[in-house]
């Protein structure tokens, strides 16, 4: 299906490979044709290896295995520079500005040409480009005086000041406005124009419909298919980004005397930012009953589940608590961590972050068993042995392999770590578990027993809710689905019914399905 | 835009792997780590005495045995027994907040404040009880200390400032505030305030031994500092604080009342010294009092990682040096800067093995096969 090797292609992708540590294989022998002036959308969901592809294409990361091909000669790109010399050049996600300087000293940061510093040629120079390709940017105004897109535009002009003829750019749309979105196609077609080739990673159909010539997929670091926009689908993207459905064989019981545990109504949430991250969701977490949460990465999953726990101050609605032994209600809205626990509300979480906010990786298991714990009693001084004997029971049971239980947990593997965290989680007897991608990183043996512990919670009466990114075992562990979009919720669906292709397609429309629960 | 014609010439100049790579230890074990601090040690040994020998022509044995005697000869072993308790003791005071990645550079400026705040005592409390007295030297300079300690906590914890930068700044506050003491206090315009007018509240001289109250509170504070930071609730909220904010806010551990608290102590302890440098010890204060331990104290408490039983050896090791280089141009009438340079000599030895300890590195010898030879740093 790929094209020969040869010159009218501004990039070709040849068996690309690339692995982290022995288990996770990030891209699989991946093919890839860009063509010269076009905009080429790379689709896929969380983990598709996406971002891990361009990375190596922009000179972050070095293939294991394969080639990369640019105008039709073989190139060795080893760094980011090695990339400019080969006209390649990435926007991330992230922004790497200094605050301080101004948009034209940030664009000509590290570039050693050998000729005298002129910030006035310079300043000149980002006044052409602007002016050619339309963008909106004043070159003397410093950056932490920026809006979130001039800071993104500063970026792409930075690119395209060191010559870039093909431009990367990840999930560009994720910070802007609707507004600030369509300016950016404005942009990127006039680049297009100007016979640059733009690949352009990103979530959201509808905006790979509106600005791609043709669409790469990926799935699980595979390149499923390239196609052209113009033949395509909404429904034949989302069908090959998620795939056929998979049976996993995960256990899931009925739920028992599902009761009303956790009523979140109206919350809404601004982040530092500025940026309204939470939009008006709703949802009832219900005992003995696992609620799923689905989205493509960023949608507002994190904060949802740190503002229910009292890490995120929000803006309004509230977060009720139905207290299981006497039905006594409980407001958790703008309490801290330690305020909710002083309540007696036992709400347990597992954060995405486990060793920058779960765990203390430099710690042993035991003081991080204590984590939860320590504060207990009135002694000025912290009681090691009941803490000892949770990490060794957890140990045990869990069957974490470690040296000892004084072993510092950033030494142990992704899925012993989690075991950790999960199993001081759930020690405390929570009747809310929140847990965040509790299986990424893991090997197939340790997602089961996290499944597994996860299902015997549900039977003990839990209130779980669980967020995920394989919709696989979303729709074969979860009683119901809830899917965010963007920080609303665009539909809550039930697990048993609920059609893979469907919460894909909820997951990417901006203003989905409403709820119809 | 014809996009073909790119030529070759761009291509050039694309760099191989570097030859020299650097990679962090996982995991170190306990006899590697002795071993490199051993080879350190020697190799220090070996350089100064050649350099010694090049440069002077003295005998190196002479000249270390002049550094021993210097540290622990007859007249001289109690004076470096106060050296070592007053360095210890700052030590001890910034490692709380150290553990907390609160960078308190301040430590100088905290003793000064808290000597200058006993010393007000001493000068003015002529109508008390000399047991009341006493008590008022003791608690002025703890306070003093303390607020020291609060001020650049409160500005850190709600406003984010930089601890480093405001510490030290406070130093310079508590060396001017002395200066204005010493011309108030002293109309002759002398450059200290002496025992002839620090007179009341003056701490008991224990053993008949001058030094002794302050080897015991040191002794002491080492002890509970270690049982402080290991055992304690406020220890392992400290660890927590310092090892990751966000596992702070997690588990609701109020992180703002940890960095106040946190400094308070470590100021409090800093104001201690300083009494005891003026109320059990010289009785007198200008600013030059503390003589940059404060600053010393910082690299004793990091060269041992933060534990206060391997600070007691640290603090000897600088303090020997010190003491025995000063010996050393006495009594083999060598300029005093060249013992300095030995100083130097054997700690760039000792903090530069930490990075053996620490790191490993790979030289990329063959071009093809991309072979990797280990540099142990010891061999």
């Amino acid at each position: 299906m790929s094209e020969s090797i040869n010159k009218n292609y501004a990039l070709q992708l040849r068996n690309i490979t690339k692995s982290f540590g022995t288990k996770v294989i990030a891209n699989k022998n991946v093919d890839l044709d860009v063509r010269y002036g076009e905009v080429l959308a790379i689709l896929g969901e969380n983990g598709s290896g996406k971002t891990t592809l361009m990375n190596m294409i922009a000179g972050i990361y070095h293939p294991d295995s394969g080639e990369i091909y640019v105008n039709g000669e073989k190139a060795s790109i080893n760094s980011p520079k090695d990339a400019f010399r080969y006209k390649i050049g990435m926007v991330h996600q992230h922004f790497k500005l200094v605050d301080l300087f101004t948009a034209t000293e940030n664009i000509i940061l590290g570039i050693n040409d050998g000729k005298k510093y002129n910030i006035a040629k310079a300043t000149d120079e980002v006044k052409k480009i602007s002016q050619k390709y339309g963008f909106v940017l004043d070159p003397n105004k410093k950056i932490y005086e920026m809006s979130v897109s001039e800071k993104q535009t500063v970026e792409i002009i930075k690119v395209l000041y060191r010559g870039a003829d093909i431009l990367i750019l990840d999930e560009p749309t994720a910070v802007l406005t609707p507004q600030e979105t369509e300016k950016l196609f404005d942009v990127i077609r006039n680049m297009r124009k100007d016979g640059k080739s733009i690949l352009i990673i990103t979530h959201k159909l509808h905006e790979v419909l509106a600005i791609s010539d043709r669409v790469s997929v990926l799935r699980k670091g595979e390149h499923i298919a390239t196609v052209n926009t113009s033949e395509t689908t909404e429904n034949e993207l989302t069908e090959m980004m998620v795939g056929k459905r998979i049976s996993l064989n995960i256990g899931r019981s009925e739920p028992k005397n599902a009761t009303d545990r956790l009523v979140v109504s109206g919350i809404n949430l601004t982040n530092p930012d500025g940026v309204k991250v939470l939009k008006d969701i709703s949802f009832t977490a219900k005992a003995g009953e696992i609620l799923g949460i689905a989205g493509i990465a960023g949608s507002g999953q994190r904060e949802l589940l740190e503002a229910i726990a009292g890490l995120r101050t929000l803006d309004s609605g509230s977060v009720t608590y139905i207290n299981p032994s006497d039905s006594q209600i409980t407001e958790l809205r703008s309490k801290t961590p330690l305020q909710i626990r002083e309540l007696g509300v036992r709400l347990s979480f597992v954060p995405e972050d486990r060793l920058g906010m779960g765990l203390v990786g430099n710690m042993d298991i035991i003081d991080n068993m204590m984590l939860r714990s320590y504060k207990k009693g009135k002694s000025v001084f912290v009681d090691r042995q009941p803490p000892k004997q949770l990490a060794e029971e957890i140990i045990e049971s869990l069957e974490v392999v470690t040296p000892s239980a004084q072993t510092p947990v950033r030494r142990l593997s992704g899925g012993n770590v989690q075991k950790v965290l999960v199993g001081r989680e759930i020690a405390s007897a929570p009747s809310v578990l929140m847990v965040a991608y509790p299986v990424r990183g893991l090997d197939i043996n340790s997602s089961y027993t996290i499944y597994n512990l996860l299902n015997k919670q549900k039977e003990n009466g839990v209130a779980v809710i669980y967020v995920g990114e394989d919709l696989d075992v979303l729709l074969e562990l979860c009683d119901r689905i809830l899917v965010l979009c963007a920080g609303t919720v665009s539909g809550i669906l039930d697990g048993r019914t609920a059609e893979k292709e469907e919460v894909g397609l909820m997951m990417t429309k901006v203003n989905g399905v409403k709820a119809n629960e | 835009m014809n996009k073909t014609a790119v030529s070759t010439k761009d291509y050039t100049h694309v760099k191989k792997a570097p030859f020299i790579t650097i990679t962090k230890r996982d995991a170190t074990s306990l006899k590697r780590n002795i071993l490199v601090r051993v080879i350190a040690i020697i190799a220090a040994l070996v350089v100064s005495s050649v350099i010694t020998l090049l440069i002077t022509g003295e005998n190196p044995i002479r000249l270390f045995s002049t550094v021993i005697d210097g540290a622990f000869g007859q007249f001289r072993i109690w004076g470096t027994a106060q050296s070592v308790a007053m360095l210890l003791g700052i030590a001890l005071a910034l490692t709380p907040a150290f553990k907390m990645k609160f960078w308190n550079t301040g430590g100088e400026g905290q003793v000064l404040i808290g000597a200058l705040a006993s010393a007000l005592v001493m000068m003015t409390a002529s109508s008390l009880p000399h047991w009341l007295a006493c008590i008022l030297v003791v608690l002025a300079g703890i306070c003093a200390g303390a607020i020291w300690g609060i001020i650049p906590a409160v500005f850190k914890a709600y406003w984010k400032t930089n601890e480093t930068l405001f510490t030290l700044m406070m130093n310079y506050v508590a060396i001017q505030l002395i200066k204005f003491f010493l011309k108030v206090a002293d109309k002759s315009g002398s450059s200290t305030v002496g025992p002839s007018l620090l007179q009341y509240g003056r701490l008991p001289v224990i053993f008949e031994q001058q030094y002794m109250l302050n080897i015991i509170v040191v002794a002491v504070l080492t002890a509970m500092m270690y049982i402080y930071l290991r055992t304690s609730k406020h220890g392992y909220e400290i660890a927590v604080v310092g090892e990751s904010e966000n596992t702070a806010k997690y588990i609701g551990i109020n992180v703002k009342k940890v960095i106040i608290r946190t400094m308070a102590l470590s100021g409090a302890l800093c104001g201690l010294i300083g009494v005891l440098l003026v109320g059990a010890t010289s009785y007198s204060i200008d600013p030059n009092l503390a003589a940059g331990n404060g600053f010393t104290a910082i690299m004793v408490s990091w060269l041992a990682k933060f534990n206060p039983i391997i600070m007691i050896f640290t603090t000897l090791l600088i303090v020997v040096l010190s003491r025995g280089a000063e010996n050393v141009s006495m009594t083999l009438g060598l300029n005093k800067s060249f013992s300095d340079i030995l100083t130097g000599i054997i700690l760039f030895f000792i903090i530069g093995c930490e990075f053996f300890i620490n790191y490993k590195i790979h030289f990329n010898i063959a071009k093809k096969e991309s072979k990797e030879v280990e540099f142990n740093g010891n061999n």
